[in-house]
């Protein structure tokens, strides 16, 4: 790990209440992340990934339940008040989510929704939040931002957007940010800026979560990676292994559905048959039993427990590649 | 030529509201049957303003497309309803683009009926059944709302009611960008397996340039409603000419962390997604280009052929460096 541990997520499980009944969404996830360190969190939708962290954060839907522990620089989440809450949301943790549009106030000037925190929070003056609200926007690469104070959302693009709601996140200079899908709504070239800048913060010591979908995003930005599937932490690894050698058949097949600029592109897409399990239908053994092409009956009985071979682990009686019997 | 199943020719189309945008401009496109040509770009080149004017949505302000050598003209309606069984779309959002009100059976057997004028219940029901077999669809699923289902059903629902009257053309403007990865390789198998199937043409209109590199024989670059570069496939993901192309295949986020750490450095900081002028004089492209010099700012380059079937609007093509992966 780079730095001091920052988040620490032990056995964090989510429950819903819906008509059929309680519903787990979220289901024994561990993760850490430290100074500097940008873990990512990928799987694919109804796989719990924002719903973790959504969960951390005490903003979970009104139905939902959160058991577990994360532990946020020495302070417990889970169960805190909303006010010891409020001193940590948006302040020492940012958020920024995927679509900018949705995710600022149309009606109030970009210089209004950057200083409300800082204000609401007592943390500045007004004329120190406007600095400070200038500083943001030069660091998240906005020309003429003293300009952009006064303009509406709709009046930039949405990269532009984008880099505004960074800035928003970063303007109290939390620890760490959480970042949900933040560049799956943009343009590949202004994509590729977005995380450039993302990883330029990283290097200051920022911890930074990025929740995606997106395998090539991960690959771009993130030291480790968590596969999250139905639910539950399936396997972590360092990017580069993780590429190199998926243990998970999981992961595999999720990099093998990633249609790619090298290589045959004749061939067909490898794909995932069938569909993840609805959380009311997971019946005993590995949630990915049924569409995993090499199950053995040990997988449709038994849930794999989280087997750990020095920085990786990974749930799954049968690894690939080797090495993990021991 | 006779082969053609679309030709698109000096496609120009505006929107006019509080300012002019011209959304496309100039636009030459061929598509035979049975062929699949990709059109990629960013959001805002008239991807999908080219899609509408294909299906009639929107009315061209000068140029022709001629659907199997006969001119189509939007305000034909009568002739416009007898090409929509040979045009059809399927579109991003899977849940927008069915009623929610309608099951997934009853959203196919509407096309069927609207299209064929097809009443015959057991007909219809037999070739719904069929249809939603053919795009993987449990046919017991035609009893369900949108609501019922996921994403991907969603979309191969969308795709049941395009080609259920079996389609010319399949027009798809993002229609896999909406979807997981591992649902959308699904279906972009089952679209090549339709059109390879039904010798069905496909325009299929996307950001996502590796899912193009899968579908399409043939690609278009789009850039602020202009074609600047077209070629077969290969030879566009292989030897792009055009700086804009480059720019875009390197800006693609490969699952692969080696290049994407010798990639990162080479990422510029050029602003955001370009505005549609009224009009400038030169490239479009010329404030974002590296290579661009004063020749490029005062006068617009001409699409001009530089291989067979590979056409590309640049000064400086000659210069573009291979990719660096």
């Amino acid at each position: 790990m780079a730095g001091a541990r920052v988040l620490r997520i032990k056995d964090l499980c989510v429950d819903f209440d819906t008509e059929q009944g309680r519903v787990r969404a979220v289901s024994g996830v561990s993760l850490e992340v430290g100074q500097g360190e940008c873990l990512a969190v990928v799987g694919e939708s109804g796989s719990g990934k924002t719903q973790s962290f959504l969960a951390c954060l005490g903003l979970l839907a009104a139905n939902g339940r959160v058991t577990g522990s994360a532990c946020f620089e020495g302070q417990e989440l889970v169960g805190a008040s909303e006010r010891a809450l409020d001193l940590v949301r948006g302040t020492r943790i940012g958020m920024i989510f995927q679509d900018p549009m949705n995710a600022l106030t149309p009606h109030l000037r970009i210089g209004h929704q950057l200083t409300e925190v800082v204000r609401a929070r007592g943390l500045m003056g007004a004329e120190q939040a406007r600095r400070r609200a200038v500083d943001a926007l030069v660091e998240v690469g906005i020309v003429d931002p003293a300009a952009r104070l006064l303009q509406y959302p709709f009046e930039l693009s949405g990269g532009q957007q984008q880099r505004v709601c960074i800035a928003m996140a970063l303007m109290t200079n939390p620890a760490l940010l959480i970042a949900d899908e933040p560049t799956t709504a943009l343009d590949v070239t202004v994509q590729a800026q977005v995380l450039a800048l993302l990883r330029q913060f990283r290097t200051r010591g920022l911890a930074l979560v990025m929740i995606t979908h997106d395998l090539g995003v991960v690959a771009g930005i993130a030291d480790r990676v968590a596969v999250m599937y139905a639910g539950r932490v399936i396997e972590t690894a360092p990017v580069a292994d993780l590429f190199a050698a998926p243990a998970h058949p999981y992961t595999a097949a999720l990099l093998d559905s990633v249609p790619r600029l090298a290589g045959p592109s004749t061939s067909r897409l490898a794909g995932i048959e069938g569909q993840p399990p609805r959380p009311h239908e997971r019946g005993p053994g590995c949630p990915f039993a049924p569409r995993c092409t090499s199950a053995r009956t040990e997988c449709r009985t038994t849930d794999p427990e989280m087997r750990v071979l020095g920085e990786r682990s990974v749930a799954c009686h049968a690894p690939l590649h080797g090495g993990w019997e021991a | 030529m006779s082969g053609n199943l679309l030709q698109v020719r000096g496609l120009s189309v505006e929107y006019r509201g509080r300012r002019r945008v011209r959304a496309l401009r100039e636009v030459d496109l061929d598509l035979q049957s049975g062929h699949s040509l990709g059109i990629v770009g960013e959001s805002g080149c008239g991807k999908s303003t080219l899609a509408r004017a294909i299906l009639g949505l929107v009315q061209p302000s000068a140029g022709e497309i001629r659907w199997r050598d006969w001119p189509l003209d939007p305000r034909d309606r009568l002739r416009m309803r007898d090409l929509r069984r040979e045009l059809q779309v399927v579109f991003q959002d899977p849940f927008g683009s069915l009623d929610p009100r309608m099951t997934a059976g009853a959203s196919v057997a509407e096309a069927l009926a609207a299209l064929e004028g097809t009443t015959d219940r057991v007909a219809v029901r037999n070739r719904v059944a069929a249809t939603l077999d053919e795009v993987g669809l449990d046919p017991a699923l035609a009893a369900r709302y949108p609501h019922e289902l996921s994403g991907g059903q969603c979309q191969r629902v969308a795709i049941a009611r395009a080609t259920i009257v079996r389609p010319q053309l399949l027009i798809c403007d993002e229609a896999v960008s909406a979807l997981d990865v591992s649902v959308q390789a699904q279906i972009v198998n089952l679209l090549h397996d339709l059109s390879e199937r039904h010798r069905m043409a496909m325009l299929f209109i996307s950001h996502n340039l590796a899912v193009v590199r899968h579908l399409c024989e043939e690609v278009a670059v789009l850039y602020l409603g202009r074609v600047v570069e077209r070629a077969p496939r290969d030879e566009l993901f292989s030897a792009p000419r055009h700086p804009y192309t480059q720019a875009l295949l390197a800006a693609v986020p490969e699952p692969d962390p080696v290049r994407a750490q010798r990639l990162a450095a080479s990422v510029k900081g050029e602003e955001g997604s370009p505005a549609p002028q009224t009009d400038g004089s030169g490239c479009a492209f010329h404030p974002r280009c590296p290579l661009a010099v004063t020749r490029c700012r005062e006068q617009r380059p001409g699409l001009e052929t530089i291989a067979s079937g590979h056409v590309v609007a640049c000064h400086r093509w000659r210069e573009v460096a291979p990719p660096a992966w």
